[in-house]
């Protein structure tokens, strides 16, 4: 569903991402570890084209991201194409970055609306039923600010959820919160996980990481590190600098 | 042994008539402000005095305020000034949003190109800007449309195209349009980053980005202000007496001239501007009002 190939990243001098393959079959749930400045985040921003690679390209359900192959060169796509091809992505941040001047139900609806052209009437409908499902039903018309940390991450994951998109990605999605509201964030993850949705999560979370994903990803220094079944990467690391990363977090 | 418990002890036995209540059992006393007292009164006298002095000095001369406070002549030079007011505010806004929109491009040139404006008009003083507009005729007799140093098509005598009011109402609104952008830049830079990479993330339009999830809370910050630009561009127009436009303050210039009653026409136009400034600042507060949805818990 996702195909990562030789993607480079720099920021000025630093590389940031040095070459990065990465394959995530349809349904499956794959998580990144890794040290904060590893390249975890670009990453999965530039998965959705938020940041643009210097090589290497991105495939989605076998559609080019953000470029279009012409020739023996990649054209970087309009605006307008890029936003089309980012409304199939869900994005999760770890700063939730709902509307603040907008009410919870006018969140979730707002994309689908407009970058999708779906009917409001319609649209509303199923809105109600995700914000249901992640458990906020009853705060649809209050404002982002009236809710807890747990709450709004909620919301932001219902806002995704309902472009019906064809991959989740998270960044790191419990990172901002209290430590008593991280589970709730997690259990509504794992439902989606459950339901076979197809997902990229950066996390430090090691214990979600074990109980949800399919395949384990550590990544160090914008290369990846290791990557393989939770069972192998988490219990049994073959690199030094992975088991140093696992026994620093657990 | 802590507090709680000696609390709890003395509350349920009830203290003893006689003994010395506990510290937690005293009655709380607010600061005292003595000073703050001492400012009133200093303040209600000068006030009184400066009451009295308008109603007993005759310089102020009612009677003649009154005579011309509500006259047609002041109507009609009132409505000259709010007309300058609107037009130099609506025209202003709107280049301002696009100049600013230019400087937050991600285009060198058109980055350029709005710097340049917002530098030349703020570097000119109105005052000078004003006369250079109401002197084009002088530089250029006739504008035309054309090819550039080609054949030309369509012939404008220059002062059948900007009259005075035309000429006062281009400098005002090209002037404000310098300050405009710069606010409106500041109210767009004070929104949050993740709300425009949210909306990108989304796939949601470019330009429904902007008016729906970037200006609306831009708004918090340009509004007040933008009000402060209005109102100073309200009393501002009264530079445009200068090139004998029949505006409020060139209107009382010309009632004095006659009568020489400075004072009292000086209190009427005064009075005047302090009504509408008024009027403008009650609109800033509902207009501020709405824009606060969703900022508080």
């Amino acid at each position: 569903m996702i195909d990562v190939k030789g993607v480079h990243k720099s920021f000025g001098d630093l590389e940031v991402l040095k070459g990065i393959d990465l394959d995530v079959p349809a349904g499956a749930v794959t998580v990144i570890l890794g040290p904060s400045g590893s390249g975890k985040s670009t990453l999965l921003r530039s998965i959705n084209h938020l940041e643009k690679v210097d090589r290497g390209l991105v495939r989605i359900d076998g559609e080019l991201i953000g470029y279009k192959r012409r020739g023996d060169k990649l054209h970087e796509l309009r605006e307008r194409e890029i936003l089309r091809q980012r409304s199939q992505v869900g994005f999760v941040f770890q700063t939730f970055n709902l509307f603040g001047h907008l009410t919870v139900l006018q969140n979730v609806v707002e994309a689908p609306v407009s970058a999708q052209r779906r009917k409001r009437s319609e649209v509303e409908p199923y809105a109600r039923e995700l914000l249901e499902r992640v458990g906020v039903g009853d705060k649809a018309d209050v404002y982002p600010r009236q809710l807890s940390g747990g709450q709004q991450q909620r919301v932001a994951i219902a806002r995704a959820l309902a472009l019906k998109p064809k991959v989740l990605l998270f960044d790191e999605p419990t990172s901002a919160l209290d430590p008593e509201l991280v589970g709730e964030v997690l259990d509504v993850i794992k439902e989606l996980a459950r339901d076979g949705a197809t997902m990229v999560v950066v996390t430090h979370e090691i214990g979600f990481a074990r109980e949800i994903a399919d395949t384990v990803i550590f990544m160090d220094d914008g290369r990846i590190v290791e990557s393989g079944a939770p069972r192998e990467v988490l219990d049994n690391p073959v690199h030094e600098r992975t088991r140093a990363f696992i026994s620093k977090v657990l | 042994m802590s507090t709680t418990s000696v609390t709890s002890v003395s509350g349920a036995s009830g203290p003893p008539a006689s003994a010395v209540p506990l510290d937690a059992d005293l009655p709380v006393v607010a600061r005292r402000h003595p000073w703050r007292w001492v400012g009133v009164a200093v303040v209600l006298v000068l006030v009184a005095m400066f009451v009295h002095g308008l109603a007993t000095n005759p310089g102020w001369d009612w009677p003649t305020f009154f005579q011309f406070f509500a006259t047609r002549t002041i109507f009609s030079a009132l409505w000259v000034t709010v007309q300058l007011t609107v037009y130099g505010t609506v025209l202003g806004f709107m280049l301002g949003a696009v100049l600013a929109s230019m400087r937050l491009s991600s285009s060198p040139f058109l980055q350029v190109v709005a710097w340049g404006y917002i530098w030349a008009f703020r570097s000119i003083p109105l005052i000078v800007q004003l006369l250079f507009w109401f002197n084009i005729a002088y530089l250029y007799k006739e504008l035309s449309i054309g090819i550039p140093f080609g054949p030309e098509f369509v012939h404008f005598s220059t002062n059948n195209l900007f009259g005075p009011l035309g000429a006062a109402v281009l400098g005002l609104a090209l002037h404000q349009a310098a300050y405009a952008a710069e606010i409106i830049r500041g109210g767009i830079i004070s929104v949050d980053a993740g709300q425009l990479e949210a909306a990108a993330a989304l796939g949601i339009p470019r330009i429904r980005q902007f008016f729906r999830i970037v200006l609306p809370q831009a708004m918090r910050s340009i509004l007040p202000n933008g009000a402060n630009e209005v109102i100073s561009l309200f009393k501002g127009t009264s530079i445009v007496s200068v090139m004998a436009i029949p505006e409020l303050f060139y209107q009382v210039q010309v009632i004095y001239g006659r009568n020489s009653r400075v004072v009292p026409l000086l209190m009427v136009a005064t009075v005047w501007y302090i009504v509408l400034t008024t009027l403008l600042s009650i609109v800033q507060y509902y207009v501020e009002r709405r824009f606060a949805r969703g900022t508080t818990r």
